[in-house]
């Protein structure tokens, strides 16, 4: 205990002065004066209960950490289904959540529908991201350049060529795909950490130009009045433009806002589905093992003649193909978009859903999607705390679970010794 | 002399004051970088706290009446460094520390959440709005003819100037001649051997965040006083572009950290006078992909040989 007393002094007085003068005083304008003002009796007891909380954490960790070993740790895997039941049980799974995903929305309030369209594209840019970060051990920090390449190609194509969603989403997708691939090529040779920083310098660029760019993408001002995606040519709005039909036109039923909506979240589930099934494909071909094969060790894949450019800057072109594809659809939903939307924090959030998911784990980024967006909505007052927690999220998670909440499975076969 | 070329001259005077900032700055990248190979990411924030503290200080001093302008700078910058090298220390050793010697990546991810952290944790703590402070320290000296342009360098440029010099020298002093500075050396040059001999490696890696901090401090109390408004948001720059700096002199190296520092200030305050000043970042970044493409080692930097 005497010897942990110096230590946790230490600790306590390094608190006190992390939190003292930043949260302890507050800084106001007023005027053009700047005033100082201390904080209220409240927030000073927040502080000392954080130094006398740490002080007392430090002096007694030894005691802790022993007593949190004899804990038993619970055995959580007898709970869980034998393999092959689960194995048999998997196909109908997925079936039911398949089909639950498209006739869940008839059900529900609009709100939430539009809510669970937000969560779709966030999973849908999860996923692409999640190629590069996951699989490949590539840190994209400007992700959100791709999405917003796809973004305002399907803005302004439709905009001053009036080309339709359809036609634009696979046009956005290779578009992404072809910055990712001009930035990819000569940047993919560097290390890993000078890659984060070039992406995210490339992130900015994008976004200043967009936003300098003025008599093309509008500058800050976005653009707007961007058309919303047609079921085979029919409109969802309510009065047909000419030479076309709406769909409650066609069919003779009544005009309803709503299903503009369900057919967005539609369109997000069809394209999620497909995203998933082709990561998935794509992940078991010989260029999939590649990735995690490099991620794994450089040098190695090297000598067994892979050519490491090749293989980052296939990771890195589908992961920012996917982004096109989540960015057009975004463009579409919202109708309007601006650089506003395409900041630093937006790439951080889609690297925290990655991150908190288990990097390389699809069912883990897609339940962070989720969470991530859920969460947020459903306590308003969190919302104001939910950039501090997203970063508190993102160190938690790399000291205590690197591998993320669900971490990816490799198939593999145990010799059962009985 | 012409218009352009006195226009020019107070273009570089600008960019070099920028510049010296930028450099102290960067010396916190490089440093940290030379001794542990990571990028500490969230060393803008520590600037930026550094900022904050600064202007606590000022104010609060002013409001009690302490009028010397050398006693609110001093005393502004002491409370500056002090916070912010704890907040480096703390961040070290609460972050950093725990994933020593694991994949390259995770380190990584944790100083970009821990930005994110501190970035949320000033804007709930503070507010997220422009702070402006009315300038401290006015006029210079102004030559030129004032017929066709007068270049003009205001005493807080000189300060700044004056300022990064001393501490530019000491650091220098510091790792070339003390025994902890010899340690740091050692430290970057071989970690493991340099344990071997009996120094304890953890004390000098978090010194080495403590002194970056510091100077984080340093250019943050500086820069706050130069521009006169700050917000939680001015560490995600400021940090972007001493990276540069410390990417463009070398990473890992010192007085590179300086020259690029010093470049940097200079091409982007001459590309603000010939362009639109919002193409000045797209400048720096494009700098930095050029850097990274055509001589990754930087201009002083040594070629990093990867062992297996």
């Amino acid at each position: 205990m005497q010897r942990a007393l110096f230590p946790a002094l230490f600790a306590a007085g390094v608190t006190f002065l992390l939190t003292c003068l930043v949260i302890g005083v507050r800084l106001e304008q007023v005027g053009a004066e700047l005033t100082v003002t201390g904080a209220d009796a409240d927030t000073w007891g927040w502080i000392a209960f954080a130094v006398i909380g740490v002080f007392l954490f430090q002096l007694f960790q030894t005691p802790l950490s022993r007593l949190k070993q004899r804990l038993p740790t619970p055995d959580v895997t007898g709970l869980l289904p034998d393999t092959q039941l689960r194995n048999r049980l998997k196909p109908w799974l997925i079936s039911l959540i398949v089909v639950g995903l498209f006739v869940w929305p008839f059900m529900v309030s609009r709100g939430a529908v539009d809510l669970a369209t937000l969560t779709l594209i966030y999973v849908m840019l999860g996923l692409g991201l999640n190629i590069v970060v996951g699989f490949a051990g590539l840190l994209d920090l400007g992700y959100v350049a791709f999405y917003a390449v796809g973004a305002y190609t399907y803005a302004l194509l439709s905009e001053y060529y009036g080309l339709s969603f359809w036609v634009c989403l696979p046009i956005a997708g290779l578009l992404a795909a072809t910055f990712g691939c001009i930035l990819g090529f000569p940047v993919l040779r560097l290390r890993g950490d000078y890659l984060a920083i070039v992406t995210l310098g490339f992130g900015e660029i994008i976004r200043i130009l967009l936003n300098n760019w003025t008599n093309v993408t509008g500058g800050p001002n976005g653009i707007g009045g961007i058309d919303k995606p047609s079921l085979f040519g029919l409109e969802f709005s309510r009065r047909a433009s000419e030479d076309s039909q709406t769909f409650h036109q066609f069919f003779g039923i009544d005009y309803d806002s709503s299903h503009k909506v369900i057919f967005l979240y539609l369109v997000a589930v069809v394209l999620v589905l497909l995203t998933v099934y082709v990561i998935n494909r794509v992940q078991r071909m010989p260029i999939g093992r590649a990735w995690e094969a490099l991620r794994e060790d450089d040098i190695a894949c090297r000598s067994l003649g892979l050519n490491p450019t090749v293989i980052k800057l296939s990771a890195f072109t589908m992961g920012a193909s996917f982004a096109g594809f989540a960015g057009c659809f975004f463009a579409a939903r919202q109708g309007f978009i601006s650089p506003e939307s395409f900041t630093f924090i937006e790439s951080a959030i889609i690297l925290a859903i990655v991150v908190l998911g288990g990097m390389g784990s699809q069912l883990g980024v897609i339940m962070a999607a989720i969470a991530m967006t859920i969460l947020p909505e459903l306590a308003r007052e969190f919302q104001e705390y939910r950039m501090l927690m997203f970063g508190g999220v993102m160190v938690l998670m790399m000291l205590w679970r690197p591998q993320g909440l669900l971490p990816m499975k490799r198939p593999h076969l145990e010799l059962k010794t009985s | 002399m012409t218009e352009t070329s006195l226009y020019i001259l107070q273009q570089l005077i600008n960019g070099l004051t920028i510049g010296s900032t930028y450099a102290l700055i960067a010396i916190g990248y490089t440093m940290v970088y030379g001794i542990i190979g990571m990028i500490n990411f969230a060393h803008g924030e520590v600037y930026m706290i550094g900022t904050y503290t600064a202007f606590i200080t000022i104010v609060g001093l002013l409001t009690m009446g302490v009028g010397s302008l050398p006693i609110i700078l001093l005393l502004a910058l002491i409370t500056a460094i002090i916070i912010s090298s704890t907040y480096g220390y703390a961040i070290e050793r609460v972050a950093y520390r725990p994933l020593r010697g694991g994949p390259r990546l995770i380190p990584l991810i944790t100083a970009i959440g821990m930005s994110i952290f501190l970035q949320n944790y000033i804007r709930l703590a503070q507010g997220s709005r422009d702070l402006a402070m009315p300038a401290l320290i006015s006029g210079g000296i102004e030559f030129g003819d004032p017929a066709v342009f007068e270049v003009s360098i205001s005493w807080m440029q000189l300060i700044i100037w004056g300022i990064t010099l001393i501490s530019m020298t000491s650091l220098a002093m510091f790792i070339s001649r003390s025994r902890l500075g010899r340690a740091c050396r050692a430290c970057a040059q071989d970690r493991g051997m340099t344990n071997l001999l009996g120094i304890d490696t953890n004390r000098i890696i978090a010194l080495t965040f403590v002194i970056g901090a510091a100077l984080a401090a340093v250019a943050g109390v500086l820069l706050g006083l130069y521009y006169g408004i700050i917000n939680p948001y001015i560490g995600f720059m400021a940090g972007l572009k001493a990276f540069t700096a410390a990417v463009l002199g070398g990473i890992g190296s010192i007085p590179g950290a300086m020259l690029g520092g010093l470049i940097l200030g200079v091409t982007e305050a001459l590309t603000a006078a010939f362009f639109p000043s919002e193409y000045k970042d797209v400048v720096a970044f494009s700098l930095l992909v050029l850097i990274l493409l055509f001589r990754p080692t930087g201009l002083l930097g040594k070629p990093e040989v990867e062992k297996v």
